[in-house]
């Protein structure tokens, strides 16, 4: 058994790496992911071209509308906070070895949650809002739990767990919504809106919630790189079988990892509950979709880079709508920018063509499948 | 699974199947028949996970393989007006697909899971940028009943009056398993996906017959998309594959990475879900239509957990052939 055992898991990014070293050394790791944007951009332009539209007019809509007005910024950063949490929930996930896709079901969870226990009790402020934040993340921690302890002890790939978790999610949240914690009288399926206790607030022009966003990135990239339970994490990824050998059980930490991210993507959830939409309605949280895998792997599992890539992401997603409005350009185009970025920023075309290396490091995250 | 459980299991179908038909037979019928007809993706699905697999590659991708055929199967359908051409657009699509995959797999030794998520992000991106509205199919595909066979009682109806591709999903899944295990094609595969440095040694190429099974396999992802938009629901939706490549993957392991195993889980599966409904719009129990509508995931999970540790996948899987 040598050390780096290729077919478990290399992430192949995010520590530094003894060979490379010096700032010009290092230099791909940032280049890589600018490069797979611009040239995401670029074939995006041409689809939006192909459809009659100046690609250049159609990107300066895009970003003007969201970052050029008071009221767009506000919305790139209310979009942009799910985003940072759930990239950090599948980060959190890779780093121990375990590719979260689940992170839409988690935070639905979560943001259900966070609506109950924001309704359903009256306490004061400073009690409130860190209770249902609490119990918003418990709901998402418990919903991955499901596939981290499949994972754990039936070696029950969490790949497909968690799909399919987002889907039980999605029915559940709708029963939810629609019986037990309707709003009474009402003739849409909603839940009763937050007690103003749980109502988180805005720091000036500034969402609460995006704050605590970042807070919490800074916080995961201090835990994963500088703590002991970091550091398990980082063992269990990189090589099951050392971690074992050195006394680490792999077990509960794949369940702790998976506990952990589900906790992430649940404050996401939770956030958007209390401090956007202040009630839960199942088409509130809709088409988080993928977003999360794109933002960890475009930020090569770094905590801290998932930060700018979110707030990307949250961009383009809240310029979409006047992108439609002023060219008719189906919002859609986003996710196809955001699928080829992904693409490009995973597969080794860019990095190949970029630097002419041929051994480019790809992520890996495969292990554990089907028995 | 266990063989013995498997044919007591089935042993059980079989018997309430008679004693349901025996009671109303019409109703058996119908249910069985949507049943099969649910199945027939999944069967297909299937078949790709398990040619995948037995070669040595994870295939995630899937649902995205899927997805990506089944809006190029409709759209071919609609703007050709001819349902073949259509459902040909569909498997060429898959195949397009299947050698996606194979090149970041196979060439560029990528992380599998990672390339096939790859496949399911781009594929709901693209269909859904590239949805239009407003396309009709030129018309719906004949059944087919087979003479004599069709007026077998029970077996006749459900059985043998059939569209093409479900005589089709049936056939391959048949096929498969005689060209696995009976052929050198089948035995090159599965040295391929066991043992790769062995078949190396004794003269296969690894790549290139795991590159030619991932491309083929794809065909099949394909034509399960055709059959989804063009024969089972008649239009496209975006995002309507609703997680069936995944589905699959659980069938593929609860059948044993068996094509005959697959087939008949898939059918398990699609059984549940025609009782399933018919209870439900008989109103048998006062059961939510969330509830119903989550049935297919959380059987997933639950056939996953209840196999997992009793089957053994193929030993190379996942890993990239590096020559030592």
């Amino acid at each position: 058994m040598s050390v780096t055992d290729p077919s478990k898991t290399d992430l192949g990014f995010s520590d530094p790496d003894p060979q490379r070293g010096g700032p010009l050394g290092r230099l791909p790791s940032i280049v890589l992911p600018i490069a797979s944007v611009l040239i995401a951009f670029a074939v995006g332009g041409l689809l939006i071209w192909l459809q009659g539209v100046n690609p250049f007019y159609a990107y300066w809509v895009m970003f003007s509308t969201a970052l050029g007005t008071p009221e767009g910024l506000l919305r790139v950063m209310e979009k942009s906070t799910p985003l940072i949490l759930t990239g950090l929930a599948v980060t959190v996930g890779l780093r121990a070895g375990l590719f979260n896709i689940g992170a839409q079901g988690q935070l639905l969870a979560g943001a259900i949650g966070a609506a109950w226990a924001g309704y359903a009790f009256t306490m004061p402020l400073a009690f409130h809002i860190p209770f249902a934040m609490a119990f918003g993340m418990l709901c998402g921690a418990a919903w991955a739990s499901i596939a981290g302890v499949l994972r754990a002890y039936r070696s029950v790939s969490e790949v497909i767990t968690t799909i399919m978790l987002n889907s039980i999610a999605i029915a559940l949240v709708d029963y939810l919504a629609s019986k037990p914690f309707k709003e009474p009288d009402q003739p849409i399926s909603r839940t009763p809106e937050i007690a103003e206790t749980a109502a988180l607030p805005n720091f000036g022009a500034i969402p609460t919630g995006f704050v605590l966003a970042i807070l919490v990135a800074l916080f995961f990239g201090w835990f994963l790189m500088r703590t002991t339970s970091g550091f398990r994490f980082n063992t269990v990824g990189l090589n099951s079988n050392a971690a074992r050998y050195a006394g680490i059980s792999v077990k509960r930490t794949i369940i702790l990892a998976m506990a952990v991210s589900g906790a992430l993507a649940g404050l996401g959830g939770a956030i958007e509950t209390l401090g956007v939409t202040g009630r839960f309605e199942p088409a509130f949280n809709a088409g988080l979709g993928f977003d999360g895998i794109t933002i960890a792997l475009l930020a090569r599992a770094n905590p801290i880079a998932a930060i700018p890539a979110a707030i990307l992401v949250g961009t383009l997603r809240s310029g979409a709508a006047a992108l439609q409005f002023e060219t008719g350009i189906e919002p859609e185009v986003v996710d196809v920018i955001l699928a080829l970025t992904l693409l490009f920023v995973a597969a080794p075309i860019v990095g190949r063509f970029l630097f002419r290396k041929r051994n480019i490091k790809t992520t890996r995250v495969t292990s554990g499948w089907g028995s | 699974m266990n063989a013995r459980w498997a044919y007591i299991l089935g042993g059980f179908i079989i018997a309430g199947i008679i004693v349901s038909y025996a009671m109303d037979a019409n109703r058996t019928e119908s249910v069985l028949s949507f049943s099969l007809r649910y199945a027939v993706p999944l069967i297909l699905a299937a078949m790709v996970g398990i040619i995948c697999e037995r070669s040595g590659v994870i295939n995630i991708g899937i649902e995205g393989q899927m997805l990506m055929s089944a809006f190029a199967g409709f759209f071919g359908a609609a703007l050709t007006g001819n349902l073949i051409a259509g459902a040909m657009i569909g498997v060429g699509t898959g195949m397009i697909m299947g050698a996606f995959l194979a090149v970041g797999s196979v060439t560029w030794k990528m992380d599998q899971i990672i390339a096939g998520t790859i496949i399911n992000i781009l594929a709901t991106g693209l269909t859904s940028f590239f949805y239009a509205q407003g396309y009709v199919l030129p018309g719906v595909m004949p059944t087919v009943a087979v003479p004599l066979l069709k007026d077998i009682p029970l077996l006749g109806p459900v059985l043998f009056n059939n569209g093409l591709y479900t005589y089709a999903a049936i056939l391959i899944a048949v096929i498969l398993w005689v060209l696995l295990f009976k052929t050198i094609w089948g035995l090159r595969t599965r040295s391929v996906g066991e043992k790769p440095s062995a078949s190396d040694t004794s003269g296969i190429n690894v790549p290139r017959t795991r590159f030619i099974n991932v491309t083929l396999a794809g065909g099949i992802a394909g034509l399960a998309g055709a059959y989804l938009a063009i024969e089972a629901a008649g239009t496209f939706e975006r995002g309507f594959t609703a997680g069936r490549g995944f589905t699959a993957l659980a069938i593929m392991i609860f059948g044993a990475w068996n094509p005959l195993g697959a087939m008949f889980a898939a059918i398990f599966f699609g059984l549940t879900q025609g009782v399933a409904s018919q209870l439900q719009s008989d109103a048998v129990f006062e059961i939510p239509p969330q509830f119903v509508n989550m049935l297919p995931y959380v059987l997933t999970i639950v056939l996953l957990a209840a196999v997992s540790g009793r089957v053994s996948p193929p030993a190379a899987v996942g890993k990239p052939y590096e020559k030592d």
